[in-house]
């Protein structure tokens, strides 16, 4: 027990938790915002690969780092606008359509990249965010390590959590996402579009997504690879149910499954000749799905998610 | 998509560098020229993919074969590509049957015609199949004996993708290296079950860091990056990426696909190509492995100590042991 002891107590594993997390707390609250308008959006494994393609592509081609982010925000948009256009307006499969979205995503990026980049050997190299250091913030003891060894945009990530509840429970814009992906019909009846708003929140969400993959390329490492988002967005799919739909535990599940990654890592590097390495590779999923069981007894779907919507049908 | 594009262009490209050869020379060189394609699981920018990339670019390059390739092919599509190269009258072959062994064994039966070159960890199918692997064993050594001389913690860090003997083979050299010149250096070993995720492969070696390990042995992307961030060595492998990450890089283990390549066109112009194991010209012997050593990092003592030791490599006075079993970490 001393092993875990250390490693919990340690606030260079907190440091790592966060930095994992990051990229899922742009993905958790992307998909939230989709789900919670009614789309389920899995183009999101794809979107992260085009927002880590587009962000450090534009910062590579000369663009300054925020500028990068919000090319990525924006390309991410710009497939979220197509998911959209097919199952908002068309009203088609949303499972369907997010594979495909993910599938195109995904070749599109690469073949970006290939056709920029023809002849190269090694991925070439951009100078990414650098960690913030707050003078006397970060020498608070334990705290500040685990907190001020983050870059920019785990801050930004940090932000968006309150911002997004902020919005989502204390703004009439907010009611209208959430009344959505319950019950179109009363939006409607307030003289509201319930395909404006979708649509919306589907582009706002795909945007998100796009800035957890751009923190991979731009933030916890400075190269484009193909195949490095890894599964990270199919996570952030668990998280939002894990979550509830509310952006504060959706917070709380990324934290969770970074820490769960941190400790596997900590822990396979420690006692890996005890266990074979795949139990520890395995841990942070198989957590996340025992969480899962925990918290899908008392999951509150939105009652309208992956209902399309037709103008003045009625249900 | 991307396949058949850059297939396509390359092509193109080839096709209008033949045109013009032709126009300038009045002869078709083209007939000359060996065809060759390559099948890669991932981009060619990949570490172990590039060595043999680069080493078809130059042979094309110096008129030799005629090459096309496809990167980024998934284990489930291997097959259906194989055959289009085959179908299309490819006289070479080559790629990486890793993930494919069966399948890929069952199309060169079907193409006797075709010489069949794959990254492999079963042995050769007669009568056309071939097999290799990067056997640099012998460098990861002697990388192995500058790690262990240097370390001043005693804590060697190693991040690996998946644990397969390719991985493995490597590792456990390297690990018997440090161990022959210091007994008492421990190893913390860790896989992150992916070739491509270099944030993942930082974490891991970041946790390494925190656990004391002062030189860390980078199989992967991203464990460089962790040891530059941190202010301590790596160790670098098939690749010298030394120029990237300056006063990191401690040593490096280099894999050169020239010496089997150009053995394999050899062969296959000859009519020569046997379902043998090609493997071999990775060993030093043959020029297929080397060992880069920075030496003001290292200082004169350690790079002696490997240069002895190559010697009695070159000599065959030492093997050094194949060990494909997982390595773990030290007790």
């Amino acid at each position: 027990m001393d092993v875990v002891f250390d490693i919990l107590s340690s606030a260079n594993f907190w440091a790592a938790a966060i930095r994992i997390a990051t990229p899922l707390i742009f993905g958790v609250l992307g998909a939230l915002i989709c789900e919670r308008a009614g789309v389920l959006n899995l183009g999101i494994e794809g979107i992260f690969v085009a927002g880590a393609m587009a962000g450090w592509m534009a910062v590579f081609l000369g663009a300054g780092l925020w500028g990068g982010v919000l090319i990525a925000a924006v390309a991410g948009g710009l497939f979220g606008l197509l998911h959209a256009f097919l199952t908002v307006i068309l009203g088609l499969s949303q499972h369907v359509s997010g594979i495909g979205i993910t599938l195109l995503a995904t070749s599109a990026s690469y073949f970006t990249y290939r056709t920029a980049l023809p002849n190269v050997t090694t991925p070439p190299r951009i100078v990414p965010f650098q960690p913030v250091s707050i003078p006397g913030l970060s020498d608070i003891p334990f705290v500040g390590p685990a907190l001020f060894q983050q870059t920019p945009m785990t801050f930004l990530a940090l932000l968006l959590v309150g911002a997004l509840a902020l919005v989502l429970y204390r703004t009439p814009l907010g009611l209208a996402i959430r009344a959505v992906g319950d019950n179109p019909a009363s939006v409607e009846a307030q003289g509201l579009s319930v395909t404006g708003l979708r649509v919306g929140a589907v582009v706002l969400g795909s945007a998100l997504m796009a800035l957890g993959g751009a923190f991979l390329t731009m933030s916890a490492f400075d190269a484009f690879f193909f195949g490095m988002v890894n599964g990270r967005g199919w996570i952030c799919i668990a998280l939002v149910v894990f979550a509830s739909w509310q952006p504060g535990k959706a917070l709380l599940g990324a934290l969770l499954f970074g820490a769960f990654d941190a400790f596997q890592i900590r822990l396979q590097a420690q006692i890996g000749q005890v266990v074979p390495g795949q139990v520890f590779l395995m841990m942070p999923y198989l957590l996340s799905i025992v969480a899962l069981i925990l918290v899908a007894r008392r999951a509150d779907y939105p009652r309208a998610l992956l209902q399309p919507w037709t103008k003045g049908q009625r249900h | 998509m991307t396949d058949r594009f850059l297939v396509g262009r390359r092509l193109f490209v080839s096709a209008m560098a033949a045109g013009v050869t032709l126009a300038m020379a009045g002869v078709s060189l083209a007939q000359d020229a060996t065809r060759v394609a390559a099948i890669w699981t991932v981009p060619v920018e990949q570490q172990w993919a590039s060595r043999l990339h680069l080493a078809l670019v130059a042979a094309d390059e110096r008129g030799d074969i005629d090459y096309v390739y496809s990167e980024n092919i998934t284990n489930t599509d291997y097959e259906r590509v194989m055959r289009e190269y085959a179908e299309q009258g490819v006289e070479l072959i080559i790629g990486e049957a890793f993930g494919v062994e069966q399948p890929a064994r069952a199309v060169a039966s079907e193409y006797p015609e075709v010489s069949f070159l794959m990254g492999s960890s079963l042995p050769p199918a007669e009568p056309n199949f071939a097999t290799f692997d990067n056997f640099i064993h012998e460098p990861s050594y002697l990388t192995g004996i500058v790690a262990g001389m240097k370390t001043e913690t005693n804590m060697i860090g190693m991040v690996g993708g998946y644990a397969i003997p390719e991985v493995n083979r490597l590792m456990n050299a390297f690990m018997a290296g440090a161990q022959s010149v210091n007994p008492d250096v421990r190893f913390s070993v860790s896989f992150i079950n992916s070739w491509y995720d270099p944030p993942k492969a930082k974490e891991a070696a970041f946790a390494m860091v925190d656990a004391g390990a002062d030189i860390l042995y980078a199989e992967r992307f991203g464990v460089s990056d962790a040891a530059k961030e941190r202010g301590i060595l790596a160790i670098g492998n098939v690749i010298d990426t030394a120029a990237d990450y300056p006063g990191t890089i401690l040593a490096s283990a280099l894999w050169h696909g020239e010496p089997m390549i150009e053995k394999a066109i050899e062969d296959v112009k000859a009519g020569a190509f046997t379902a043998s194991d090609y493997g071999i010209y990775a060993f030093m012997e043959y020029g297929g492995g080397s060992v880069i050593i920075d030496e003001t990092l290292a200082g004169p003592e350690a790079v002696a100590a490997a240069n002895a030791k190559e010697e009695e490599i070159l000599a065959k006075t030492f093997t050094v042991e194949i060990d494909d079993s997982e390595p773990a970490s030290s007790q």
